[in-house]
């Protein structure tokens, strides 16, 4: 995947939102796939930024695990993959914040692994991936769509974001199950945001940039990981971008999709 | 009325029979809704989540099988979610209508059940058998995973297939609250509240935790509804009194907001934002404050859905609502059709009044 630092020449929004103070009181939201690598980063910035945390992930014992580190976070274990999980998640997440702000699209399936050629990937693994990637963050986001309506008619700047990557943009070989996936990720959040945002709702496409996390892990084993930013770098840059949008005065003044993009 | 019997929200074909102000009622469908609206409406939705708030399990004590529905809490609060108000089934499930399920175990104060992952403490059973309040163990973590997961949707014989939870989930629904789906909201899809500030019409929500309708059991069914916690934001609130102050209609869709609202209100008709607990029953002697018309399922006499209905209009003109219901072939219950009725005024009510008279002869 191509480097990080060339990514960030189009987040023309990102380093202004830095003149904001981030705290987020009485904000409420909901991360998927909040145990590791940059979910579980967001899931320890929003708290820290005072914001009531809602998470998701399949491991109960992982997310036990981050309960007991993080009391104040709601726990939830689903798994978005499956459209049977959905609304039990939605039933949790609404439940236990009450409302909700802001959800982030952040689990995500890798593929098969090692990654491999198109014309080596199984139908099934491509399913799975789109069932992660695609239809799971579809599936939650219709489903927490009344909550976030609700957000916006009470004078409140609902976002969603969805987890991106350069991968969904340019064509890697050996991505082809994950860069499909995103691509149409990214694709359909540009769609939502421009459906939504006459309701106050924004959806966004965020590509945080190649972390070292779990799955970078399992992607490319020999990379060097010090070339790799930390999680809680990419978790900092995208609190700091809802921050902006989060204090936006105008609801039209930028096009959130295309201004990370 | 032939009962909805699939749990389809928004079937292309779905009608509403209007009744206008002056009580002429007509057949239409469900798609010309937003022609019954004016520049300077504002229409107001339930926008509860509906929990799947059957719980099966057993009695503790007589380890007999057992089924309990939520039916109501006293508070809307995310972490008051310990005590419910709830009604108890012995063996079987929806499919059997309740005069034929066994009798649920007598119940004692105290008692334990083991509902799934829950379980729970009979806290007193409020002057009926069936009827008791509950108390959940564990955290507020606990509880919500426990009914999310264990919980199946309140269900009724006349829809044969096990519902889904998104079945009970309306296209507005947000925070998961209501027993059974505020159905009214059924109506709404995304397509039409977008193009409504085109048309000049307003929307807004209310949140009303809908307790359930019907058990099956006369003496029970009577006492509903329960007492019913609502809540009204400081936005909807705003807009009504804009509504009100430049002669638009506030219009309800759903019987929980009429409730909602008009409990809410000021002997003025202004409605105060923040929480509620709904205890009033309205029916033919209430004078509606607020509300002046309401998009409702296609309710049967006997109900207490249908027994709202009568402060919006007389029991003549519902009487003759009742019979186009039939002659349309109207689908009754929470996938059926809808009526959309106006208040009528005072006046029109009297000459309503003189005409059934005279009619009688």
């Amino acid at each position: 995947m191509k480097n990080i630092d060339s990514d960030r020449s189009n987040h023309r929004s990102w380093e202004g939102a830095k003149v904001f103070a981030l705290t987020f009181p009485d904000l409420r939201v909901a991360v998927t796939g909040g145990t590791s690598g940059l979910g579980l980063a967001l899931v320890h910035e929003l708290l820290d930024c005072g914001a009531k945390v809602a998470f998701v992930a399949r491991t109960r014992e992982d997310v036990e695990s981050v309960m007991r580190d993080r009391p104040a976070a709601h726990g939830i274990v689903g798994d978005v993959s499956l459209k049977e999980a959905i609304y039990p998640i939605a039933v949790q997440v609404g439940g236990a914040l009450g409302a909700l702000d802001v959800l982030i699209n952040n689990a995500s399936s890798l593929g098969p692994v090692p990654l491999a050629l198109l014309a080596d990937t199984e139908c099934e693994d491509i399913e799975l991936t789109l069932a992660t990637n695609l239809l799971g963050p579809f599936r939650l986001t219709k489903a927490l769509l009344g909550s976030l309506a609700a957000s916006a008619r009470e004078g409140r700047r609902p976002v969603v974001v969805n987890i991106s990557s350069d991968a969904a943009i340019n064509p890697y070989p050996r991505w082809g199950a994950y860069g499909a996936s995103k691509a149409a990720l990214h694709h359909m959040s540009r769609i939502w945001n421009e459906e939504l945002s006459a309701m106050g709702i924004r959806v966004l496409s965020f590509d945080p940039g190649d972390m070292d996390t779990p799955l970078h892990l399992r992607a490319m084993p020999d990379s060097d990981r010090s070339t790799l930013k930390p999680p809680k770098v990419a978790a900092k840059e995208l609190v700091a971008v809802l921050a902006q949008i989060l204090s936006d005065v105008n609801p039209n003044a930028a096009t959130p999709a295309e201004a990370i993009r | 009325m032939i009962a909805a019997s699939a749990p389809v929200q928004r079937l292309s074909n779905s009608k509403l029979l209007v009744v206008d102000v002056e009580g002429r009622i007509t057949d239409r469908l469900r798609a010309d809704l937003v022609e019954l609206l004016l520049p300077g409406d504002l229409l107001i939705a339930n926008d509860a989540a509906t929990l799947p708030a059957a719980l099966f399990g057993f009695h503790v004590r007589t380890q007999r099988p057992i089924e309990v529905r939520l039916a109501g809490r006293p508070c809307l609060h995310s972490d008051c979610i310990r005590e419910f108000v709830a009604v108890v089934f012995g063996d079987g499930d929806y499919r059997t209508p309740t005069e034929h399920r066994p009798d649920p175990p007598r119940l004692r104060k105290g008692d334990i059940l083991q509902l799934g992952p829950l379980r729970a403490t009979v806290l007193e059973l409020i002057d009926h058998p069936r009827l008791l309040l509950l108390c959940f163990e564990g955290t507020v973590h606990d509880i919500w995973e426990g009914l999310a997961r264990h919980g199946r949707p309140i269900q009724y014989a006349h829809v044969p297939t096990p519902l889904a939870i998104w079945d009970t989930w309306t296209p507005i629904a947000g925070v998961p609250v209501a027993f059974e789906p505020p159905s009214a909201s059924f109506i709404l899809d995304w397509s039409t509240l977008q193009d409504f500030p085109r048309k000049g019409i307003q929307f807004a929500t209310i949140t009303l935790a809908a307790g359930i309708s019907s058990t099956g059991e006369p003496d029970l069914d009577a006492r509903f509804p329960l007492d019913e916690p609502y809540r009204i934001s400081g936005a909807t609130a705003r807009r009504i009194t804009e509504v009100q102050s430049q002669g638009g209609r506030v219009i309800a869709v759903g019987t929980s907001v009429v409730r909602a609202l008009e409990h809410a209100a000021n002997h003025d008709g202004i409605v105060n934002p923040g929480e509620g607990l709904a205890r009033q029953k309205i029916g033919q002697n209430t004078n509606l404050l607020v509300v002046d018309a309401i998009v409702s399922g296609a309710h049967e006499s006997g109900t207490s859905h249908f027994e709202l209905l009568r402060a919006f209009v007389p029991d003549e003109t519902l009487e003759k609502l009742s019979e186009q219901l039939e002659l349309h072939h109207y689908r009754s219950h929470e996938f059926g059709d809808s009526v959309f009725i106006e208040k009528m005024t005072r006046l029109q009510w009297q000459v309503c009044k003189s005409e059934a008279a005279i009619e009688a002869g």
